[in-house]
């Protein structure tokens, strides 16, 4: 209870604050449609609930988002083109695809560069300066370029995704790899361990608590990359495409849908690999 | 054996050489090659012989590498892709590359040659040749332009727009990252301090506040430019958003990393909150602080080309970019590429530079490598 009460506080301030800013933003508008419908002196509480009811609000109440979520998931069938679910499901597959790929990357180069010295000296200052790069920004020509190619659909995005999430991995696991203290190598060295033995009993268990930590940083990105290289592919759905044509139409409460189902989606992605993490940790013995 | 090298370095010899010895036999056969091409890959055949008469500098190797690259680049045909053979030279470069980088870390680590200077060289050595591949391979295999420019196109439109790039350079970073930065930055850290006085603020915020930053925040970009217009104003707010709550969580965690002991010490000075803040805590939290600073860095320039993505003046990164795309002038999107790339480096590097005056006794500043 401690630590739910807390939170709770700060959520339900939130929402509060919210709901007020809903009133104050759209006002302006509504004293327009309340002039124009000859509506005068109209009582504070019924004012409030006009705001928070309006069509194209600037910014929408909260309940409005969730009932639109609602019935964009729920109300309509899976297969049409308005359904958030579909929508999300394209991301979700792009952002998993992705992820494994850069997952995969970014453990095959750790391993690479911990065990060779050279690969350490030239590939990691380039790693590191391959992030400030802002590659979401060229995520539309990626995208394009690669459609140039052939490679359409999922593919171009799942690229994007994973050239973000491989770089937390790599820096994880660069850290884990080298984890391992004298003392322990030394121990498999009296063992006679070749290389292999060492990777495979030392330095990969010793690793994995690492490796966790970065795929729960790397799949929140990799969500990221997934929803902007969407945007330069209107055709190709997914939150990213709801975002962008809620942003031209002027619906907000189609936006802010979106941008909840990915905020959903993050967050239950990163609480599965928390679990796998916990499950891991308790499986190797690893203390809390 | 012989050539005093190790497996992978014997390999990479015998790749590198043997690729050699094919690009000449490909140049006698065919007899269209370059003369210089011809000498280099001549050369690099003769390293060969380090298999039977005695081990061969590295920097010889190097300068292999550097021959048979530049030999290559200049006899790249243009407009038609380059001859058959000449794959082999690329491929013979690229061994001699990585055999040079890898017996020169082995130097290193013995210590028979300064690593300061030394270390710059090998990650200096992998860009460079990076970038001679992907130029060989792009006016060598005849790839369309549209797909992917040569870097010497990219740099020629680099130097002809200088003046396209330098307004966008100014709108997107200079009005919408900067002003951005500090406001989201500074945010972030005067809620971290107050927030710290309140043990229940802080139990209630941290959690929402690491939730926030594993959110895609860069959705809002569409909602800020309804909010705030189309010029650097709703960029800028993007920018904030996406910075905040990495420094929050950053910075309540670093005001927590001064020991008890240390804050016993500040108790016994009879020193008064803010003392124990200004003296102890804040430079304590100093590593945290800039860790977040290092995020921010990328993370606002990413949030100011995206939400230029969803409308802006006719000037900007994003802009370019995304019209660019459009309008398949992609060797102009390159340079924009090039340009935010180097911002972003530049922008990250400074902080790098700050942060290593400002945590100086930090033991991962202290320390060898990080």
């Amino acid at each position: 209870m401690n630590r739910v009460l807390p939170i709770l506080t700060i959520l339900v301030a939130i929402l509060a604050f919210w709901y007020a800013a809903a009133i104050w933003m759209n006002a302006p508008w509504q004293n327009i449609l309340n002039g124009r419908a000859n509506l005068e002196n109209v009582p504070f509480m019924e004012f409030a609930a006009q705001t928070w009811a309006q069509d194209k609000p600037v910014l929408p109440a909260p309940h409005q988002v969730v009932s639109e979520i609602w019935n964009a998931t729920m109300g309509l069938e899976f297969t049409s083109r308005r359904s958030l679910a579909l929508h999300a499901w394209i991301t979700l597959s792009a952002t998993l695809l992705g992820f494994v790929f850069g997952t995969a990357l970014g453990v095959v180069l750790a391993v690479a560069i911990v065990h060779n010295d050279a690969t350490d000296r030239s590939l990691m200052p380039w790693i590191i300066a391959s992030q400030t790069i802002p590659i979401l920004a060229i995520a539309p020509m990626v995208v394009v370029g690669l459609g140039a190619v052939g490679l359409t659909g999922l593919v171009p995005k799942a690229l994007i995704s994973m050239y973000l999430s491989f770089f937390p991995v790599v820096v994880g696991m660069v850290k884990g790899l080298r984890s391992p203290e004298t003392i322990q190598l030394d121990l498999m060295r009296t063992y006679d361990a070749n290389p292999w033995q060492v990777f495979w009993k030392l330095r990969w268990p010793a690793a994995l608590p690492m490796l966790f930590a970065s795929m729960k940083v790397g799949i929140a990105i990799s969500l990221i990359g997934a929803v902007v290289a969407e945007l330069s592919n209107a055709a190709g759905g997914g939150l990213g495409v709801r975002l962008l044509t809620g942003s031209y139409n002027g619906q907000t409460i189609q936006i802010w849908a979106a941008l909840f189902i990915a905020a959903g989606l993050a967050a239950v992605l990163v609480a599965i690999v928390g679990a796998a993490e916990k499950f891991v940790n308790a499986r190797i013995g690893v203390r809390a | 054996m012989k050539s005093g090298l190790t497996l992978l370095q014997s390999l990479l010899a015998l790749l590198a050489g043997g690729m050699a010895l094919c690009g000449l036999i490909g140049a006698a056969i065919s007899a269209d090659a370059e003369i210089l091409l011809t000498v280099a890959v001549g050369l690099g055949a003769l390293t060969l012989a380090r298999f039977f008469f005695r081990p061969i500098s590295l920097w010889l190797d190097g300068l292999a590498a550097v021959l048979i690259a530049v030999a290559l680049v200049l006899a790249l045909p243009r407009g038609s892709a380059m001859p058959g053979h000449y794959w082999f030279a690329m491929v013979s470069a690229w061994a001699f590359a990585w055999l040079f980088v890898d017996q020169l870390s082995g130097e290193i680590r013995k210590g028979t040659v300064p690593r300061k200077t030394m270390g710059l060289l090998i990650p200096a050595v992998f860009g460079v040749a990076l970038l001679v591949v992907w130029e060989i391979v792009t006016r060598g295999a005849n790839v369309p332009p549209v797909l992917l420019p040569a870097p010497s196109a990219i740099g020629a439109q680099l130097a002809n727009s200088a003046p396209i790039l330098w307004a966008d350079f100014v709108q997107t970073f200079i009005k919408s990252v900067i002003p951005g930065y500090i406001i989201g930055c500074l945010a972030g850290l005067i809620v971290a301090i107050a927030v710290d006085r309140s043990p229940f603020l802080k139990a209630g915020l941290l959690p929402i506040g690491n939730f926030m930053s594993a959110l895609p925040i860069i959705g809002i970009a569409p909602i800020m430019v309804m909010w705030f217009g189309f010029d650097w104003q709703s960029k800028a707010a993007v920018v904030v958003a996406m910075t905040f709550f990495p420094m929050l969580v950053n910075t309540v965690a670093g005001l927590n990393a001064a020991s008890s002991i240390e804050r016993d010490l500040m108790r016994t000075y009879a020193a008064n909150y803010w003392q124990t803040l200004l003296k102890l805590r804040l430079p304590a939290a100093g590593p945290f602080i800039f860790n977040a600073l290092k995020i921010n860095s990328t993370l606002a320039l990413i949030g100011a080309i995206v939400a230029e993505f969803f409308g802006t003046p006719v000037v900007g990164m994003g802009f370019r970019i995304s019209t660019g795309v459009g309008r398949l002038a992609i060797d102009l999107v390159w340079a924009e590429i090039a340009v935010a790339a180097i911002a972003g480096s530049a922008f990250y590097g400074v902080i790098a530079l700050i942060e290593r005056g400002v945590t100086f006794w930090h033991p991962s500043v202290r320390g060898g490598r990080a």
